[in-house]
């Protein structure tokens, strides 16, 4: 009912929470205009009336009126304890998660997402929902504080060490909304983000059965690990330059590699699974350990698949990889 | 150019500064102003305490196993000389207001000298055994030396945060109580060379509330760390 | 002292009459001084300093921020310059701004007072200031800070490796400073009144700086206890916040908003008050409903205290604390509406005169309404769920903290201007920059608002993960150099009024207050005798005054003076 256009400075109503959000967002921005405008137009007609030099009637000031302090005391009041009641409400609802919800887990660290679906399949940076079920993500980090906010299903909530916190939503709309960290997290806060890839149901099951598997029956290995260095996000680290989070892995293959430990070796295909599947044997000069272990998450396929991909990442001046997601919602 | 002083203070008595107009409202102001600075102290220990409540409230059992390895005797012992150091300090101002100087001072050097013991108990027979032992929070080792074996089961975590706590606390009151020190042998040596400055009882008073304040705090901090109930 | 010239022939012609100003010229009878007015000066002389290094660092973010992948900084050097701007400008310009610059200045000389009641206190809060002024920008000079003003552990005490702790150190010291300042105002404003200056009789301003006084008080020590764990946590490996230990990560938030949410009201009141006086001399009436004013100031100072938690609401407390944080923080809304409405009232059938300080006093009140009718949505929980931490929040306090504290402090600046120093500035480039002040403003933080909504997290150096934003984020930065005109063109008329302004009589406004009875610049100790009140407070009348054009009749009065001689 609600409902309305997509205007460019209202954010995509993407939830079951959105509509509502919105009127509410909509009804205290009425407020706010009228009695913003209200009170300039009191002021700018008391310039104009009584301005200095003017022939207005100035005998007989008030210089108290009790009735009128009242007035603009409790009537705001009350206008603040209806959208208090209201509010409370709302937020009370958006708190408790209902009981059907599937569930999602998911880990915040420095700068990554990294997000458990109920069958075990892992995404990182990127989470991919069925549309019209509630999903509740339960969250940890595993250092700092970090907050994770979908705009366009109007939910936040911070991502605390030591403690779960939890976060439901459903999703009304397919199509890609964007994930953010909202409370500062270090260095690369502005870029831990990604997706929430809202899928049909039907879809999510399919996706599910196949281990999160995008990409279709018969593709080729780079193909495959295109697939999976999308899913894991690596590209996020890996750009198209070096940064402080990780080396661009552009031209990689074949270069010699200097470690933290002095040594050094040739990128080659034994190297990157060396590199992917324990990367703290060996650390590349300059950087820490912020790479994570993908010795549980990778089998050798996919190890393969993926150095794959990456050798053609040689070959190409800017990469597919590094360009966003597909299909976002832009 | 010789003078700053360009119109019309043309008061009175030195004693009085010449942003007030008597020693009525001189004196007022200092004690006024004293008294608004307890209540900054107040809040700055009040935050820890919070911080206190907080965590024990939320690791009663383990707190209540930890503060066995603590001395309630030396606490004791440490709460009695810093009760007497606030009997003596009251005697000092009593004694300051009469300008009895001899008394004066021999009571304000027995506050120093037992607030100097308290300091002694504490680092001597307190901390430096705990040094020992490797519970300082910057030289951590756990459980490594502890006194009873209930104490192996308290978590490595829990019990640096209690000792951290418990340093950042009793470190703080010592601090304050060092400063006490400090002041109070400025205030001897004002009173000897007879300075302007301390003619007046008021210093003394100011001094006095401050240390009954770092008293007060002692006696919150004595039950809290040394007489957990079971 | 001086007056023994009489019958001695060939005196040089007496000079200008000795003020606090010219009452000793050297360095060491400015740095020793304990003149409540010399150390305002000094005050005035450091804030405008550290104004300037958060205003490029400002103008820098805001640059930065016109590409979605940056144009100049690497993150890293991003986050330390937002950091830069947020610490300076919230510790070392907007807490100290009107209260010990403005406030410094004009509670002695409100009160009827020679000085505050502890005048050296007065300096030493200087110096302890400057002290963590210095700590700060060494820190910046060593290689900057990264944690944002809020310094929110585990961050900032066991992942950042910049300079936290000479900048937490800093921070601390800043509060001492508060502190110093707190307790010479409320012993001061409580002990030495004139006589007939009865509570009741005293300038707003003076109340608000009450206010503003016990805020200081009870807020200040439990910062500077946090920031001296946050410190130690550093330093002694102490483990108060960590969550490693089992700590609460929480619990620094807490620590950090019982300070930090009332430290938003010091920065407020004081301009309130400011606003106050400046709405009541332009307007010539007396404030209306002086009492509810007044004491809507200790309202919002006792509710400041109450309402923390509304910084918390996603932060993982439970639901419940956030429901009563927020019916709380609705509350404050009362004591603040109050003070508009009469405001807005003390103009009906004034004598309103548009000059500069009422330029920005109006310009205070429309600014300050839409900052805390925005804050509606903000306490409000589940509006406060997709805006929070969102650049909604940082036009938000912008709105309240800019344009309400500097508009404050501008006026005040400007009102009060001629007092200080004697001179008269541009009353058009006056008015100018205060137009341009408002428009820049607006400009600049309304984009912010609808980027807010649409979803832009602060503290982003990238957006290209939403390159939607961009155009909003455009349009702010063009803002923002309007803003910086404004903001840096009373630097050269108010430093050119020094030497060329015309000379201010001791009331140029014709306003109420005791700090008008006195020569302008004032004499060191204020006033020649005591001054004895027997008016009620604002003892303006609109329709007598509407004969007079004060300052026409100045000047005309100064270039007859001229003429004469």
């Amino acid at each position: 009912m609600w409902n309305v256009p997509h205007l460019p400075f209202i954010p995509e109503q993407a939830s079951t929470f959105a509509v509502e959000y919105d009127l509410m967002y909509w009804t205290i921005m009425a407020l706010t205009i009228f009695f913003t405008v209200g009170t300039c137009a009191f002021i700018a007609f008391f310039v104009a009336k009584y301005h200095h030099g003017s022939k207005a009637d100035r005998s007989n000031p008030p210089a108290a009126n009790h009735l009128l302090e009242i007035a603009w005391s409790v009537i705001p009041l009350l206008m603040a304890l209806v959208i208090f009641a209201w509010n409370a409400d709302f937020y009370v609802r958006m708190r408790m998660p209902p009981k059907e919800s599937m569930n999602i887990f998911v880990v915040g660290k420095q700068w990554m997402w990294h997000l458990q679906h109920p069958n075990g399949v892992r995404e990182n940076n990127r989470l991919t929902v069925p549309v019209g079920v509630p999903i509740k993500l339960t969250m940890i980090s595993q250092d700092v504080l970090h907050s994770f906010y979908v705009p366009q299903f109007r939910v936040k909530q911070d991502v605390i060490p030591g403690r779960y916190t939890m976060l439901w939503f459903q999703a009304t709309k397919i199509g890609t909304f964007n994930l953010f960290c909202t409370e500062y997290c270090g260095t690369q806060h502005s870029e831990m983000g990604g997706y929430v890839r809202v899928v049909s149901q039907a879809d999510y099951a399919k996706w599910l059965a196949n281990g999160g598997d995008d990409t279709l029956p018969n593709a080729s290995p780079v193909e495959l690990g295109k697939a999976l260095w999308d899913r894991y996000s690596c590209g996020n680290c890996h750009g198209v330059k070096d940064t402080e989070r990780g080396p661009s892995l552009i031209g990689m293959f074949g270069k010699k590699r200097e470690f933290t430990d002095g040594t050094s070796a040739e990128a080659d295909q034994v190297y990157v699974r060396d590199a992917v599947l324990y990367p703290y044997r060996k650390i590349l000069k300059g950087y820490d350990q912020t790479m994570p272990e993908y010795s549980d998450l990778l089998n050798e396929d996919q190890v393969i698949q993926l150095s794959l991909y990456m050798k053609t990442m040689g070959e190409t001046e800017k990469p597919a990889a590094l360009t966003p997601v597909q299909g976002t919602n832009r | 150019m010789a003078s700053t002083h360009v119109d019309s203070t043309s008061h009175h008595d030195p004693e009085v500064y010449h942003q007030f107009e008597t020693l009525e409202q001189q004196n007022d102001s200092y004690i006024v102003g004293m008294w608004t600075f307890l209540v900054t102290e107040i809040m700055f220990f009040g935050g820890m305490f919070f911080i206190y409540i907080i965590y024990r409230w939320s690791n009663q059992d383990m707190f209540y196993r930890l503060h066995t390895e603590l001395s309630w005797p030396l606490g004791a012992l440490n709460t009695v000389i810093l009760l007497l150091s606030s009997f003596t300090m009251a005697c000092a101002v009593h004694h300051a207001t009469l300008k009895n100087r001899k008394p004066q001072q021999i009571f304000m050097g027995l506050t120093a000298l037992l607030a100097s013991g308290f300091l002694v108990v504490k680092l001597a027979f307190e901390w430096y055994p705990k040094w020992q032992h490797g519970h300082m929070p910057w030289y951590w080792d756990w459980p490594g030396h502890v006194s009873s074996p209930d104490l192996l089961q308290v978590p490595g975590g829990t019990a640096k945060m209690f000792y951290s706590l418990y340093f950042a606390m009793t470190g703080l009151h010592g601090i304050h109580v060092l400063i006490g020190i400090i002041c109070i042998v400025i205030l001897m040596y004002l009173t000897k060379i007879k300075s302007i400055l301390v003619d007046s009882f008021l210093p003394t008073e100011m001094f006095g509330l401050y240390w009954h304040f770092v008293d007060l705090v002692w006696i919150f901090l004595f039950p809290l760390f040394y007489l957990m109930p079971k | 002292m001086s007056a023994t010239s009489v019958g001695i022939p060939d005196v040089p012609k007496p000079k200008e009459e000795k003020n606090y100003l010219n009452n000793g010229n050297t360095i060491a009878s400015w740095l020793l001084t304990t003149d409540h007015k010399r150390i305002a000066i000094l005050y005035l002389i450091s804030v405008s300093f550290f104004f300037l290094v958060g205003g490029t660092a400002a103008g820098l973010v805001r640059l930065e921020l016109t590409s979605p992948r940056g144009i100049f900084f690497e993150n890293e050097t991003y986050n330390k310059i937002f950091s830069l701007h947020g610490i300076i400008m919230v510790f070392f310009f907007l807490i100290p701004a009107i209260p010990a610059v403005i406030g410094n200045f004009l509670v002695p000389l409100m009160c009827g007072a020679r000085d505050l009641a502890f005048p050296r206190m007065n300096l030493l809060s200087w110096y302890v200031f400057i002290s963590g002024g210095f700590l700060a920008v060494l820190a910046m000079l060593l290689g900057g800070v990264d944690t944002g003003w809020t310094f929110y552990t585990p961050y900032s005490s066991l992942y950042s490796n910049t300079q936290v702790t000479l900048a937490v150190f800093g921070g601390f010291l800043a509060g001492f400073s508060s502190i110093f300042t707190g307790i010479n105002f409320i012993v001061t404003i409580h002990k030495m009144r004139a006589p007939g200056l009865t509570w009741f009789r005293l300038p707003l301003f003076l109340w608000a700086q009450y206010a503003t006084s016990v805020i200081i008080i009870l807020g200040t020590p439990v910062i500077a206890i946090t920031l001296l764990l946050l410190f130690a946590e550093r330093v002694l490996k102490l483990g108060v916040f960590s969550p490693e230990l089992g700590g609460d990560p929480v619990l620094f938030q807490h620590m950090f908003w019982f300070y930090s949410h009332p430290a938003v009201y010091i920065m407020i009141l004081p301009a309130m008050g400011v606003t106050n006086e400046i709405i009541s001399c332009f307007s010539r009436r007396r404030v209306f409903g002086y009492s509810f004013v007044a004491f809507s100031s200790l309202a919002i100072a006792g509710l400041g205290f109450l309402v923390w938690g509304h910084h918390m609401f996603v932060s993982g407390q439970s639901m419940y604390q956030g429901l009563v944080f927020s019916i709380i923080t609705f509350l404050v809304a009362v004591p603040s509406a109050i003070k508009i409405f009469n405001w807005v009232a003390t103009m009906y059938k004034g004598s309103i005169r548009l000059q500069t300080p009422m330029w920005y006093g109006m310009g205070f009140i429309g600014l300050f309404l839409v900052g805390g009718l925005t804050g509606l949505f903000l306490s409000s929980m589940a509006s406060d769920v997709h805006l929070h931490d969102t650049y909604f929040v940082v036009a938000h306090f912008h709105y309240v903290m800019v344009g309400g504290t500097i508009m404050g402090y501008m006026g005040g600046l400007h009102m009060w201007w001629p007092k200080m120093t004697g001179r008269m500035y541009p009353e058009f480039l006056g008015q100018l920059s205060a137009m341009l002040v408002f428009v820049g403003f607006n400009m600049t933080f309304i984009p912010q608002f609808i980027v807010g909504y649409l979803g832009m997290p602060r503290r982003y150096h990238y957006y290209y993960l939403a390159p939607e934003f961009q155009v909003y984020n455009i349009m702010s930065t063009l803002g923002t150099t309007v803003l910086g005109i404004g903001y840096i063109l009373p630097v050269f008329y108010l430093l050119w009024s020094l030497k060329y302004g015309r000379k201010a009589g001791p009331n140029p406004w014709h306003a109420w207050g005791l700090e008008w009875t006195t020569a302008s610049p004032p004499p060191t100790f204020n006033f020649a005798t005591v001054p004895i009140v027997t008016s009620e407070a604002y003892d303006y009348d609109a329709v007598s005054d509407e004969q007079h054009d004060f300052l026409r009749e100045e000047e005309d009065a100064a270039k007859a003076a001229e003429g004469k001689e």
